[in-house]
Parts: C-alpha cells; sequence; structure tokens
C-alpha cells in the first residue's frame, strides 16, 4: 500500500467500521458462516482478505459460493447467483446444511437479546396484540438451534434490546433447548458486537459478559445500558482500533460505493 | 416419440387460471424467495376480488401486504413477513398490531419449519420432524408445533423427543419462472426456493412465466426442468410477472419500489391509491408493464451471462 493510500483511510473509523474489523478478526479459524446482508457480509469479506482466506458464506437464498461482481443489496441479490458455485432449493440449504451441522458461525441480529443469547425478533408486547409487530424468525430459529456458534450484532445497545426477560422468545439458545426437553447442538451465542464493545461467553450455560469496550467507552456506560446485572470480565479489552490496511480494504475494496459503511 | 402428456397444451390468460383455480376460501400458496414472486397473479387475484384466502407464503413480503389491503386474506401462514431489508409492511402491521381495518389471524412458522409442511405435504405424509421449536415461544402461540417420541433409540438409548409440523397441502399453489413449455414444464435457474415441493404440495397449480418454450427447448436441456408437466394445471405466459422481484438472467429487482413501499403502505389511502392505479386500474398485467414505462424496464435490463452447454449424449445407432 502505498504512502497517499494511508493518508486516504487516515480519517477516524466509525463504529460501524470498527464492529465489522472487531467481527472479521473474531472469524479466524473458521470456515462456514452463515451470514445475512450488511455488517457481515463486510465482515466476512474483510475476514477473506485478512485472518480467514479460505471462509465460506452460505447465504439463507441456498448460495455457496458466491462472487458477486458487486456488494449485494440483499441475501438473494441476482449479483449472488451469476458466478456462484452453487444454488441450493430450500430444503437442502435448511435440511442438509443447516440442520445437519456444516455451519461453524452463523451470523444473527434481533430486537431483544438476554443474557444467555436468546433472541427475540417476532414482536414488542403481547404476540396476540403487539405493541410492534417484527419480522418474526426467518431462518433465524433454526441457525441458533444448529450453527456450532452464533454471532449477533447490534448497533444500539440499550436496556431495551438488551434486556432481563424477553417479550417472546422467537429463537432459543442452548440452555433453553435442554431445559424444554431438547438436544441442543452447538454453543448458542458466542459473542455479540455491539455499538459500545463486545459481549462474550465460550461455553453453554454461562451469562455473556463484557469483555471488549470500544477506545473511550467507560465498562460504567455499557452496564447501565444493558436490562441485566452484566458482570465485566476480569480482563476487560479496550477494541483494538482498526489498522489502516483494514480499513483500506474496507472502504477502497469491499464497499468503496459505501452501501452498508458511512 | 410424443406422449400425450406433453401434446395437452395448458396455456390460458392469467384471468382465466385465477378464475378457475382461485376461490373464495381457498388455501392458496404463493411461493418465490425474494427471486421469481408471482406478483401479477396475486394482482390478479385482487382485481377479482376474491376474499377469505388462507394465504400460505414463506416470506410474506409486499404482494401479501397488496392483498390484505384488498381484503382478499383472512389467514395467514408465514415465517417471515417483512419488506426485505426496506422497511415495514404497513398493512400487515395495522392488521396485527391494531386491527384495523379488521384483524389477521396469523399461524406464525419459521423458515425450515413452512419447508418441512411443503415437505410432508408434497409426499402426503401425515407429518415431518424438524430439529426446531425447543425453548422458542412459537409452540406457546402455534399449537400445530407438536412434539413426538421417536420410535429409534439414540445411541444412549434413550429415545428423542421431537417436534413435527403437519403437512400442508394447498387448494392451488402459484410459482413464477422463467419458461415452460406448453404442456407446463417447468424450467428455472438461480434461485429455486421452496417452489417444487410448494406445487408437488397442492391439489393444482400455476405457473406464470417469462417465456413459452417449444418442447424442443426443454428437452435440450431436461435437468432444467424443476416441476414436470404432470404437475402443472394451468401455463401462463406474463412477461415482468414478477416485478417488483427479479426473474434471474431477464430483469433486475427493483429496489426503488421496495424501498418506496414503507412509505406507500404507511399510510391506507395512498396504499388504496396505489392499488387503484397499478391493480384496479390495470386490465391485466401488460397494462400494468406498460404502466411502468421504458424507463423503468431499462433501469431493471440485466446483462448477459450464458451458461456453458453440457452434452446429454446420444445413442450412436449400430
Amino acid at each position: 500500500m502505498s504512502q497517499t493510500d494511508v493518508a486516504m483511510t487516515d480519517a477516524g473509523a466509525s463504529v460501524e467500521e470498527t464492529m465489522t474489523v472487531t467481527a472479521a478478526r473474531a472469524l479466524v479459524g473458521k470456515h462456514r458462516v452463515f451470514a445475512g446482508i450488511g455488517l457481515p457480509t463486510l465482515a466476512v469479506a474483510l475476514a477473506q482478505e485478512t485472518v480467514a482466506r479460505d471462509i465460506e458464506v452460505v447465504y439463507e437464498s441456498g448460495v455457496c459460493g458466491a462472487h458477486p461482481s458487486e456488494l449485494p443489496a440483499t441475501i438473494a441479490d441476482a449479483v449472488l447467483i451469476t458466478g456462484s458455485e452453487a444454488v441450493l432449493s430450500m430444503p437442502a440449504l435448511f435440511g442438509y446444511v443447516l440442520q445437519s451441522g456444516r455451519i461453524d458461525v452463523g451470523f444473527l441480529g434481533a430486537a431483544q437479546i438476554d443474557r444467555f443469547g436468546n433472541l427475540n425478533s417476532s414482536v414488542i408486547g403481547d404476540w396476540a396484540r403487539p405493541s410492534k409487530r417484527l419480522p418474526g424468525s426467518g431462518g433465524a430459529l433454526e441457525v441458533l438451534a444448529n450453527a456450532r456458534e452464533v454471532f449477533v450484532v447490534m448497533r444500539r445497545h440499550t436496556p431495551s434490546a438488551f434486556v432481563d426477560q424477553l417479550d417472546f422468545c422467537t429463537s432459543a439458545g442452548p440452555e433453553r433447548i435442554r431445559a424444554a426437553g431438547g438436544r441442543p447442538f452447538g454453543l448458542g451465542v458466542t459473542k455479540v458486537f455491539t455499538g459500545l464493545g463486545t459481549l462474550s461467553r465460550s461455553a453453554v450455560g454461562e451469562e455473556l459478559v463484557l469483555t471488549e469496550v470500544h477506545g473511550g467507552v467507560d465498562p460504567a456506560d455499557v452496564i447501565a445500558a444493558t436490562g441485566w446485572p452484566l458482570h465485566v470480565a476480569d480482563e476487560l479489552h479496550t477494541i483494538e482500533a482498526p489498522t489502516p490496511e483494514e480499513l483500506d480494504l474496507l472502504r477502497n475494496k469491499i464497499d468503496p460505493k459505501r452501501v452498508y459503511l458511512r | 416419440m410424443t406422449t400425450a402428456a406433453t401434446a395437452v397444451d395448458k396455456r390460458m390468460t392469467l384471468h382465466d387460471a385465477v378464475r378457475r383455480f382461485v376461490h373464495p376460501g381457498s388455501t392458496v400458496s404463493i411461493e418465490g424467495f425474494t427471486h421469481a414472486i408471482p406478483t401479477a397473479a396475486g394482482h390478479e387475484i385482487i382485481r377479482q376480488g376474491i376474499t377469505g384466502l388462507t394465504l400460505v407464503r414463506m416470506t410474506a413480503d409486499i404482494i401479501v401486504d397488496q392483498m390484505l389491503a384488498a381484503d382478499c386474506i383472512d389467514t395467514l401462514v408465514s415465517s417471515f413477513i417483512g419488506n426485505s431489508s426496506a422497511g415495514s409492511l404497513g398493512e400487515m402491521r395495522r392488521r396485527l398490531e391494531r386491527e384495523e381495518p379488521a384483524p389477521l389471524k396469523f399461524i406464525e412458522y419459521s423458515h425450515h419449519g413452512l419447508v418441512c409442511r411443503y415437505i410432508a405435504g408434497a409426499k402426503r405424509l401425515p407429518f415431518y420432524p424438524i430439529h426446531s421449536y425447543f425453548g422458542s415461544d412459537l409452540p406457546t402461540v402455534n399449537d400445530e408445533l407438536r412434539v413426538v417420541t421417536s420410535p429409534f433409540p439414540l445411541e444412549d438409548g434413550t429415545f428423542e423427543q421431537i417436534y413435527v409440523v403437519p403437512p400442508i397441502n394447498p387448494d392451488v399453489t402459484i410459482i413464477h419462472a422463467q419458461r415452460a413449455d406448453r404442456a407446463g414444464n417447468v424450467q428455472m435457474w438461480g434461485l429455486t426456493g421452496v417452489q417444487a415441493e410448494a406445487v408437488f404440495a397442492a391439489r393444482t397449480a400455476i405457473v406464470t412465466v417469462e417465456e413459452i418454450v417449444d418442447n424442443d427447448v426443454v428437452r435440450s436441456d431436461p435437468n432444467r426442468t424443476i416441476i414436470p408437466s404432470h404437475a402443472i394445471d394451468a401455463v401462463v405466459m406474463v412477461p415482468m410477472g414478477a416485478h417488483p422481484s427479479f426473474a434471474q438472467g431477464y430483469y433486475d429487482r427493483d429496489n426503488d419500489f421496495y424501498r418506496a413501499w414503507a412509505g406507500i403502505s404507511a399510510d391506507p389511502v395512498s396504499l388504496h391509491e396505489w392499488l387503484q392505479k397499478w391493480v384496479y386500474g390495470t386490465a391485466n398485467h401488460g397494462e400494468y408493464v406498460e404502466l411502468l414505462g421504458d424507463a423503468a424496464r431499462d433501469r431493471l435490463r440485466v446483462g448477459s451471462a450464458p451458461s456453458l452447454p453440457v452434452d446429454y449424449g446420444r445413442r450412436i445407432p449400430r
């Protein structure tokens, strides 16, 4: 990279850029990722250029091995299909790829998350007469139940999103699955990337704890923004700012038209 | 050699296909996962004022919002009720949040759950097992999600509890595809979703297509056929019949329209004005496409990326 290129990317990283870089770094050692559009797509694209060159994205639309000519606008964008390595039917995607346990990391978002990483993407309020109706599961329930682990991306870190009790549990983690009589498969949610930092856990039964904060964020503010008594890891890290190389890749190669990055 | 099945000509107009196969109170499945959504057929159901439908659709998006606003749907069976990532479905939210102008019965699933319902329906099975739903609150609001005990022991000798979903057998399934022949051999490429299962599950099936092609074209690439003619009852040629969704290789997704829908549907008056202009105000989908205009059609035009042909080989007479 030339000096000029470095200078062009020298502007401070935005929160979204820092979240993307943090998620990309967490993909080291992973092979098959189930990702939606937006930040997860960017994170995987960055990982492909840095820490996980052989990582493959499987899209919920059934596309494997996509080589898009530009960033996709949806998980079913025509640019994902043209030149891809495989396009699977829904029974094959959900049955043979996801339910069979072939996905290392699934990326999900949600309106609400609790301390064990159970997710609500259905309703705010009562299901029968919600104050806000949300899209529902889609494949989220299956991703949380069947991926080896799940990374959650939630830009807004507020007490109404990080809750003590979900209004409705759309997608259940392994603790709830077992309590209900099921046989959990994966670890459930292991990382939550937020606008303030990263919550993590490494084993089933553990609560999500604060392991990283963005530069300049006081952990007390993260605790205040969380609706359950959030514990702080013994070794709390400050997220290492995106390197000039990472920012250059994101801004000039991966999302040059600023489709997702603002 | 020509068989009787391919000699039957099932071509008809969209008006006649909907009149014949979609009735008040029918259970109708409309499938197409973002790609090849049979919008034109949904609009024709609206034009004909067909009401009391149970609509089954994995991704209930803009076409469902429009059919709701036109009072076509009493019961919705779906696993995702949103406008992709482009905002809210106004009519859906009014009906579910405030019962305005009327309540909507909603039977909520997850994607794989509905896929399994289509598979059970296509195979005429009484249920289908799935590794989902334990711990979720969905079974508390959907009593069709039930647990059975596997008759086969696990390695540890215990017997697994597993959720099952019931079959779904729509009165009619409607899909859109790139092409079919006159008999209804449906050829599709790109995202094929759950269309084959939804058609095989149904009692009758309508396919709308960008092009009707000669039987010879189909037979030059039989693996491209996702549904054979015996499962199809009506073949309807409807160019741009999936707009605002896309048809791989024919035209692109109209993302501007998806983004505009949140605003159009936010207010019942503007939504009904939209229906008046684009659906009730057009006699058929051809007029809708005309109304769309050259500029929009040009904006959605795609370049060419053909597949390389495969060689099926032929027996050399000896």
